[in-house]
């Protein structure tokens, strides 16, 4: 057998099809979070289901501009998100940390909208006691709300390192794995938002 | 891996364009089990896209995929089950 045809036999090995964005850790993170949302949104839906009546009545009340306002600042932030990533796979790190603070200034964004929101609840006698439909209102978006600070804190993480060129083809575990964490917290919202705020 | 940025462009479009489409659904006040449906696959249509694209989890190996999807679909069918246990017999 010349070597040739014993190369041509001998398959090549299979070029790596897979890939999960970001470090295997943060995915377990993501998913433990999920579950931990997930069971929150089950939970208030069920709760919901024994007082139907008063939590359509009292989501009435709640600011639903603001909320549909925040998911759009959250879409926006994830998409610019991608954007940095996508710059940082193509060397530009300087167009990266760009689109980057550009997601921060959404995410101030949700913040601020957040904290004016709960101010205009609290001046409403809004309050963890004050009925089952604003505890849940208050415990959920807060829970979120904090997620969204820690989200914050990855993305000005994400901002130094990509200022700093860390990030480009070959080290990109770094970014992904921030952009990982932050889409999670804008996909909690994707269904937090009709869940809680419009549907009745 | 990550795509291009005028996928990523469009794909923000459809995401912001549904995000009006339920704070419209919002504003007129509608109501019902077709409506709820409705905002659950909408939701899940969005959802779906951030995990498949924004996530890359297109890419990913299909168990990852699954289980991120999965729970985007398990956690409105139980939030069906319980909007249909609080709807009037």
């Amino acid at each position: 057998m010349n070597t040739a045809s014993a190369t041509a036999l001998t398959p090549a090995p299979p070029a790596a099809q897979y890939r999960l964005a970001g470090d295997l850790a943060i995915w377990i993170f993501i998913l433990a979070e999920l579950l931990a949302f997930g069971v929150f949104f089950a939970a208030y839906a069920f709760t919901r289901a024994n007082h139907v009546e008063l939590f359509d009545a009292e989501q009435r009340a709640l600011h639903r501009d603001v909320g549909a306002l925040n998911t759009a600042l959250l879409l926006t932030a994830s998409y610019f998100v991608v954007r940095a990533v996508q710059a940082a796979e193509r060397f530009a790190a300087r167009a990266s940390s760009h689109w980057l603070l550009g997601a921060m200034v959404c995410g101030a964004g949700f913040i601020v909208l957040k904290l004016f929101e709960y101010g205009a609840a609290f001046d409403q006698g809004v309050s963890l006691s004050s009925s089952p439909f604003h505890m849940f209102y208050l415990s959920l978006t807060f829970f979120h709300f904090m997620h969204v600070i820690l989200g914050m804190v990855i993305l000005a993480a994400l901002w130094f390192g990509a200022r700093a060129g860390r990030y480009q083809p070959g080290d990109m575990n770094g970014m992904e794995t921030g952009a990982a964490y932050w889409h999670m917290v804008d996909l909690v919202w994707l269904i937090l938002f009709p869940l809680v705020y419009v549907i009745h | 891996m990550h795509g291009s940025a005028a996928r990523a462009t469009l794909l923000w479009l459809v995401l912001v364009a549904a995000t009006l489409l339920t704070w419209a659904v919002g504003e007129r006040g509608s109501a019902g089990p077709h409506v709820a449906a409705l905002l659950a696959v909408v939701s899940c249509v969005k959802g779906g896209m951030v995990i498949l694209d924004f996530m890359v989890l297109r890419h990913a190996p299909p168990m990852w995929r699954a289980l991120t999807l999965g729970w985007l679909v398990l956690t409105w069918a139980l939030i069906g089950l319980a909007y249909w246990n609080g709807m009037p017999t």
